[in-house]
């Protein structure tokens, strides 16, 4: 809060910039066979290269700018060279904004380049400003194949070469898995799902009553199959929408997800599955499968390692879940005896989820938001 | 030699100041109007000096290699420099001079400017090489004589400061001459009857022009301040700055004055309107700082811009002033004393060496302060807040 009070202030008071040598900040985004570049360039330095203030009143105005725009970007990328593999890759302007950095004003230029093949090294030229102030520096970010550069071109040295990061495919595969564990650490819904078909597990059913399991197999196994299942479910229709093959309006998705937490929790208090509740996490299961996909669609999978990165994703999703396990089940064994576990635990704890994804639903459905997680 | 860790972290730095900028500072956007003002420029394209400057650029490109106009162009360009603290008329100046500046052997004229560009970017080294080239072929140079003695003086070394302040008698006006000498004494033993010099040239030279007498009474006002005299110091860097030339040194050095005065609302006084100088701007936030202002804050985070960008374009022409934003606003004294050890490799003034000490005695570290604390006891050099920072290092445990 206080850094934005703080950068609020200084956006304010304009007649504060410090002063500062000319530099320039070019960042470079290459996928494949294109770059996609912005390029922040000092008002101040391109008014005394081109002259921008066209009324002479010692302001810039936005309407200024506009109007060479077409000079800016002409002047600018007629500066720059990009170059792979010995060809060119020509440049073409996409769009124009402003930012502020710690000096001023800047213009963005935003840029597209076309490189006749897959880039492996950028051969990147930059001649901006050096004829009219030689103190001036592009200062570069690369950023491809899942890793940055950083450069500086000064006139001593205006060309650089960068090879492009080649992330292996096992810190790529291990990167998706990291993702993965961390979704479930922060899918309350996902938790509170599996947790509701858990919570039974180290009890049976005898007529009216809870009775603790005899053994710890007896209620392993019984957490091996909803795990199993729901893991088998969700990994399939994980699979089938980040291919493609499915698609599902989010709202709908995570709206039934909010109704499977419901009703595994309504279930612990009125019981309407006991014995299977293993089916009950492979249906279920299937709808939680498509909630991870949007997540990964929000990620963005690297399409040279679609299959590997969903494989390390999914892994990461049943680590995260076996990690949850692994400290529920020894606890719930322990405690499944005791009234805590059978009444408050079991019966209060089932309330409490229950409540809380009727209000999901509720929220998902009316898409309003009143649950600050 | 930077060391790789050293190197690395301050990669790591630059990435993080760039995550920051990109992140909180940076997010581009489209202003709603036409008419939103988007930058000021510090000049009007009419301005008469800026027009003048811009013929001359125009006359440059036809001809690069008359000598005649790129030397008034970089002059006037520099001058732009010293007068608003803006480093990129440095950059245009040194454009100027574009023709000549990988040169070996330009025409001495040229090779002059070019040592005082040098120097202002603190390549002391390429500036002494070239003055010393420009002396060899004319000796009688008066201005790369005095010049070389201010370079001299700069890296203390004041033997050679000396002889080259001698040897401009009669190579430029008498009283910067006589100054010259007196400056030098100063800082090595002398200070009470270099003032008197001092004192008594600026009286004998009443022609002298404002630019020398600006010199020449910054000088007086220095040595009175290390020799304690706060009421003489104050007055002349008054009647310095009566002279109405603008000089961010001068202003520098009276505000760091006023502070070690404890005299802040004076000094913020002094700067309040001179932000785009980060030098004076370091100043103004301390002053602030000491008086709990809300504009210290904000100031702050201006300041940590500034440090950063120049880090990400690997800059160091602001390390003492670093170390002292470090050291006393926030408050780190063992970065601040790695940035005052790095300045003290090339700058040594008595400021650097004082910069250094205060940064080892906050951290409680004499050890750190060596280099400065030998050059202090060794030259005779008398400073009286300098004093006292070395006998509080010299009392801690070594």
């Amino acid at each position: 809060m206080m850094r934005w009070l703080v950068i609020a202030l200084l956006l304010v008071s304009c007649g504060a910039w410090a002063h500062k040598p000319s530099d320039s900040y070019l960042t470079l985004k290459v996928d494949g066979a294109r770059v996609e570049g912005q390029w922040d360039i000092a008002l101040r330095d391109l008014d005394f290269a081109i002259g921008l203030d066209g009324n002479d009143d010692g302001a810039i105005t936005w309407g200024e700018l506009k109007a060479r725009h077409g000079d800016v970007a002409a002047y600018a990328l007629a500066r720059l060279k990009l170059a792979s593999a010995g060809a060119a890759c020509p440049t073409r302007a996409t769009g124009h904004l402003v930012d502020r950095h710690s000096d001023g004003a800047y213009a963005v230029l935003r840029f597209a380049a076309e490189c006749p093949a897959p880039i492996e090294t950028l051969k990147v030229s930059y001649g901006l400003l050096f004829d009219v102030d030689p103190q001036h520096k592009g200062l570069l970010r690369l950023e491809g194949g899942g890793s940055t550069a950083t450069g500086i071109f000064s006139p001593e040295k205006p060309t650089l070469e960068l090879k492009l990061g080649e992330v292996s495919r096992l810190s790529q595969f291990v990167e998706y898995g990291e993702h993965g564990v961390w979704h479930i650490w922060i899918g309350y819904d996902h938790i509170l799902f599996l947790l509701s078909l858990l919570l039974p597990a180290v009890l049976h059913r005898t007529r009216r009553h809870w009775a603790p399991v005899a053994t710890f197999g007896e209620g392993f196994w019984d957490v091996f199959r909803i795990v199993t299942s729901f893991t088998v479910a969700h990994s399939i229709t994980l699979s089938l929408a980040a291919l493609g093959v499915i698609e599902l309006p989010s709202r709908l998705v995570e709206s039934a997800i909010a109704a499977s937490v419901l009703l595994a929790a309504v279930n612990n208090l009125f019981l309407m599955v006991i014995g299977r509740r293993w089916l009950v996490a492979f249906v279920f299961g299937l709808i939680h499968g498509f909630g991870f996909a949007s997540v990964l669609a929000d990620l963005g999978l690297p399409r040279e390692a679609l299959l590997l990165a969903l494989l390390g994703f999914n892994l990461g999703v049943e680590v995260g879940q076996l990690a949850i396990v692994s400290v529920f089940l020894p606890l719930a064994y322990a405690m499944r005896k005791t009234w805590l576990y059978q009444k408050l635990l079991l019966v209060g704890g089932s309330l409490a989820i229950a409540a809380v994804a009727a209000s999901w639903m509720a929220e998902r459905i009316l898409d309003v938001k009143f649950l600050p997680f | 030699m930077p060391s790789p860790l050293k190197s690395s972290f301050c990669w790591l730095a630059g990435l993080a100041a760039c995550f920051w900028l990109g992140t909180a500072l940076a997010a581009p956007y489209q202003p709603k109007d036409d008419d939103v003002v988007l930058e000021r420029l510090p000049f009007r394209a009419s301005d008469p000096v800026q027009r003048e400057l811009r013929l001359m650029r125009g006359e440059l490109a036809l001809n690069p290699r008359n000598e005649e106009v790129a030397l008034r162009a970089a002059r006037g360009y520099y001058r732009l420099a010293l007068a608003e603290g803006d480093p990129r008329y440095v950059g245009y100046a040194q454009a100027a001079l574009a023709t000549w500046w990988n040169e070996a052997e330009p025409p001495v004229r040229l090779l002059v400017m070019r040592a005082t560009l040098r120097q202002y970017l603190h390549d002391f080294q390429g500036a002494l090489d070239d003055l010393g080239q420009a002396l060899e072929r004319e000796p009688g140079n008066g201005s790369a004589r005095f010049q070389r003695a201010i370079i001299h003086i700069v890296r203390a070394d004041y033997p050679k400061a000396r002889a080259d302040c001698e040897k401009s008698q009669g190579a430029v006006a008498e009283v910067m001459a006589e100054a010259c000498v007196a400056t030098v004494d100063s800082f090595t033993g002398n200070a009470e009857a270099a003032y008197r010099r001092l004192q008594e040239t600026l009286g004998r030279h009443p022609a002298a022009t404002p630019t020398q007498r600006l010199w020449v009474l910054s000088r007086v006002a220095e040595v009175a301040y290390r020799l304690g005299r706060a009421e003489e110091a104050d007055r002349y860097f008054r009647e310095a700055l009566a002279l109405d030339i603008e000089d961010n040194y001068l202003l520098a050095t009276y505000a760091e004055f006023l502070l070690d005065e404890k005299r802040y609302r004076e000094a913020v006084a002094l700067l309040a309107g001179r932000e785009r100088s980060d030098v004076l701007l370091v100043r103004l936030a301390l002053a602030e700082k000491a008086l709990g202002l809300p504009e210290a804050k904000a100031h702050e985070e201006i300041i940590r811009a500034r440090f950063d960008a120049a880090r990400l374009r690997d800059d160091k022409l602001h390390l003492q002033d670093e170390a002292r934003f470090t050291l006393y606003f926030l408050d780190r004294p063992k970065e601040a004393i790695a940035l005052a050890r790095e300045n003290y490799e090339t700058q040594r003034e008595p400021a650097d060496a004082r910069m250094l000490m205060e940064a080892a005695l906050a951290a409680r570290d004499p050890g750190a302060a060596k280099p400065a604390l030998d050059w202090y006891f060794s030259s005779g050099h008398e400073d009286v807040y300098i004093r006292r920072v070395a006998e509080a290092l010299r009392k801690l445990p070594q």
